[in-house]
């Protein structure tokens, strides 16, 4: 049976135009772009071609991209960047809803002589900006706040918040690990300091990422090493992934206007097909400032991983913000931040897209679905309660 | 992804006696949608009181809908004497096993047929009993306790995916700790006897002192030793393994197993060997 995935807000299928273009470089331009010899500086070259492409597709340019291990490094790198730079400041400024590898180093500052806001987000996972201005003071080293939500894909005003936060002179980083290849970015007009992004979201393979340091932004390596990356991130280059990087970034920008017009498109319809057939179902977020891919999707008095088993029998790959899924206990950091209710926040399931989806996939999608949620709810001892509830309201 | 066993994949895609019995004998609900989980036991007793028919309702994961069909499986035709001695380790063996994680589903499955059962004899609702240790998932001391015991747990982790607890905030993992500790004899908790002991009571103990205190000690150098009788204060021992045929037995005797003995349970113990 076919797969149908729309799980790419997890990961994406390596394109075959990045896979052709990395292959000759795991056998047989194998040097090292350090060497002195050719063999090794023709792939130096290869680099610089990458460096440049992924350059390319967010305004900047060549030199303001280094090469890291995956989006969490580069989030990492960037705020240990900012408060290693910046000693005398120990005030960091971060969001509830951020990836882990924003939250759980901020949460593990927090306790490590580091004073850590964590701005709260309202019923659609938007952000008031009025408690992020009031927090900013001389003491903050460091504004980290993410372009697109990975689970409910809700746009924050990054342009408006970087704009604030350099005004009054504080490094702003945003991890755009989700939006970079979805939406347009240019860092050129969007005053961020610096920026993190993934390969593997974006066609690219696993193990591969990328800070955008805008220049003149203060620096301090989170790796120490060699002299690579010029010196602001040590170990031997993983040439062939970062070459596929470049490639994939480059076809980024060609299909950014498909990614925003067809996807959008089959998001769209496979989010109101699902809402018209099944009731008691509820997008979380923002509809209005999205990621054109993403849709998360509750469904009450059911939950996410049975839901996602059940899916699973006919191939069709998503994912859940249900604790049970996680293997931790409590649904989605997320969720909670929005104020989802348990009844919903347990059943919610995120389908995210890409531009390899086809309108027969959705189709499949909102044909199979409801009867899936049916029969789950008929197991539920919560459903018909509900319902008699809800027939006592009206 | 979670591995899951064919036998849980085919309960969970098929569960057996999904539904809910109208004017049930028994029924048991436990668990709740803030917690993720919740099932709704019902049964009917036949003129033998056997359980004649047995459906559930589950909210939850995979497992936990798994766990219910199962368990309904178990328990069909059972006595309830019988059904009440089903442990959520037989719930759990009988899916081929679950993930260590998703244990607690398989002490739902348990905790709810209980429920039902106490629920037909006209027992009273069982109050809360002990105190609240984990706030995130409301889960006592004695629940936490239980599971250590029944399923030989030994770390915190362990105790979440059985229970829960700790699970959230992880404020009360010390307080788990504590409990693991104490159960497993660790802590400095002093069993010191009453006075008054009985007979009964004092030999309880001291069986008890052998086996968690003095018979795994003894088997790290290769000995053992058995309880033969209790003759007043007289505590006869047989010596075996390594320990049978050492020089220094007596010694050893004497002077750790009479003295933790004394220790434990009280301090008139003359600990004798038999041959």
């Amino acid at each position: 049976m076919k797969v149908i995935y729309t799980d790419n807000n997890a990961t994406t299928q390596v394109a075959p135009e990045v896979l052709e273009e990395m292959l000759p470089y795991f056998h047989d331009l194998y040097g090292n772009p350090s060497s002195m010899h050719t063999f090794g500086g023709q792939v130096a070259g290869k680099l610089k071609e990458a460096r440049q492409r992924v350059a390319g597709l967010i305004g900047a340019t060549a030199d303001e991209i280094l090469f890291t291990s995956c989006g969490t490094e580069s989030d990492n790198t960037a705020i240990r960047a900012a408060i290693a730079s910046q000693p005398h400041k120990k005030h960091v400024i971060t969001t509830r809803v951020e990836h882990p590898a924003v939250k759980n180093l901020c949460e593990h500052l927090d306790g490590h002589g580091y004073r850590v806001t964590f701005l709260p987000v309202d019923r659609q996972g938007r952000l008031d900006l009025e408690p992020l201005y009031k927090a900013l003071s001389h003491d903050t080293a460091i504004v980290s706040i993410m372009w697109a939500n990975n689970e409910t894909g809700v746009i924050f005003p990054v342009d408006e918040i970087a704009r604030v936060v350099r005004e009054r002179g504080v490094v702003f980083h945003t991890d755009a690990v989700q939006a970079v290849g979805k939406v347009p970015i240019d860092t050129k007009h969007f005053p961020v300091d610096m920026l993190s992004l993934s390969g593997h979201k974006l066609h690219a393979p696993k193990g591969v990422g990328a800070l955008y340091v805008r220049k003149g932004t203060k620096f301090s390596p989170f790796l120490i090493g060699g002299h690579q990356e010029k010196g602001r991130r040590g170990g031997t280059e993983n040439v062939a992934s970062i070459i596929g990087l470049g490639k994939a970034c480059e076809l980024a920008l060609e299909h950014l206007e498909e990614e925003n017009e067809r996807v959008r498109y089959l998001r769209d319809k496979l989010e109101d097909g699902i809402l018209e057939r099944i009731s008691n179902a509820m997008v979380n977020g923002d509809r209005e400032h999205r990621l054109p891919n993403t849709t998360s999707i509750s469904f009450e008095y059911v939950e996410g991983e049975a839901i996602l088993l059940m899916m699973n029998e006919f191939n069709i790959c998503a994912s859940s913000g249900s604790a049970c899924t996680s293997g931790s206990l409590e649904p989605s950091h997320v969720l909670r931040a929005m104020g989802v209710p348990f009844t919903a926040a347990h059943g919610s399931i995120r389908f995210s897209l890409s531009i390899n989806n086809t309108e027969e996939e959705v189709d499949f999608i909102i044909d199979k679905l409801p009867p899936i949620i049916e029969r789950l709810r008929e197991l539920s001892p919560f459903w018909t309660d509900s319902k008699t509830a809800a027939a006592v309201c009206s | 992804m979670w591995e899951y066993t064919d036998k849980v994949k085919d309960h969970f895609l098929h569960p057996r006696n999904a539904g809910e019995i109208e004017d049930p004998d028994g029924m048991g609900e436990v668990g709740s949608l803030a917690c993720g989980d919740a099932l709704k036991l019902t049964f009917k007793l036949d003129e033998q009181k056997r359980i004649q028919d047995v459906k559930f309702k589950t909210f939850g994961c995979g497992s936990a809908i798994a766990s219910s069909s199962a368990l309904t499986e178990m328990v069909k035709g059972m006595t309830l004497e019988e059904a009440e001695k089903v442990t959520n380790q037989d719930i759990a063996d009988y899916l081929g096993g679950l993930p260590k994680e998703k244990m607690h589903c398989s002490v739902m499955g348990r905790d709810a047929l209980e429920k039902a059962i106490a629920h037909y004899r006209g027992e009273p609702e069982k109050k809360l009993e002990g105190e609240i240790v984990c706030e995130c998932f409301g889960v006592t001391d004695v629940e936490i306790e239980r599971a250590v015991r029944e399923n030989n747990l030994t770390a915190v982790e362990d105790i979440t995916d059985y229970t829960k607890a700790g699970g959230g905030c992880e404020s009360c993992h010390d307080k788990i700790q504590e409990i693991i500790d104490k159960v497993h004899g660790k802590a400095h908790v002093v069993h010191r006897p009453p006075p008054g002991l009985t007979n009964i009571q004092k030999i309880k103990l001291i069986q008890e002192t052998l086996e968690r205190e003095i018979k795994p000690s003894l088997k790290q150098d290769g000995g053992d030793i058995e309880l033969v009788d209790v003759d007043g204060n007289t505590v006869l021992v047989k010596l075996r393994g390594t320990c049978a045929t050492c020089v220094a037995s007596q010694v050893t005797l004497k002077h750790y197993v009479q003295s933790k003995l004394r220790e434990m349970v009280t301090p008139e113990l003359v600990v004798e060997e038999v041959q």
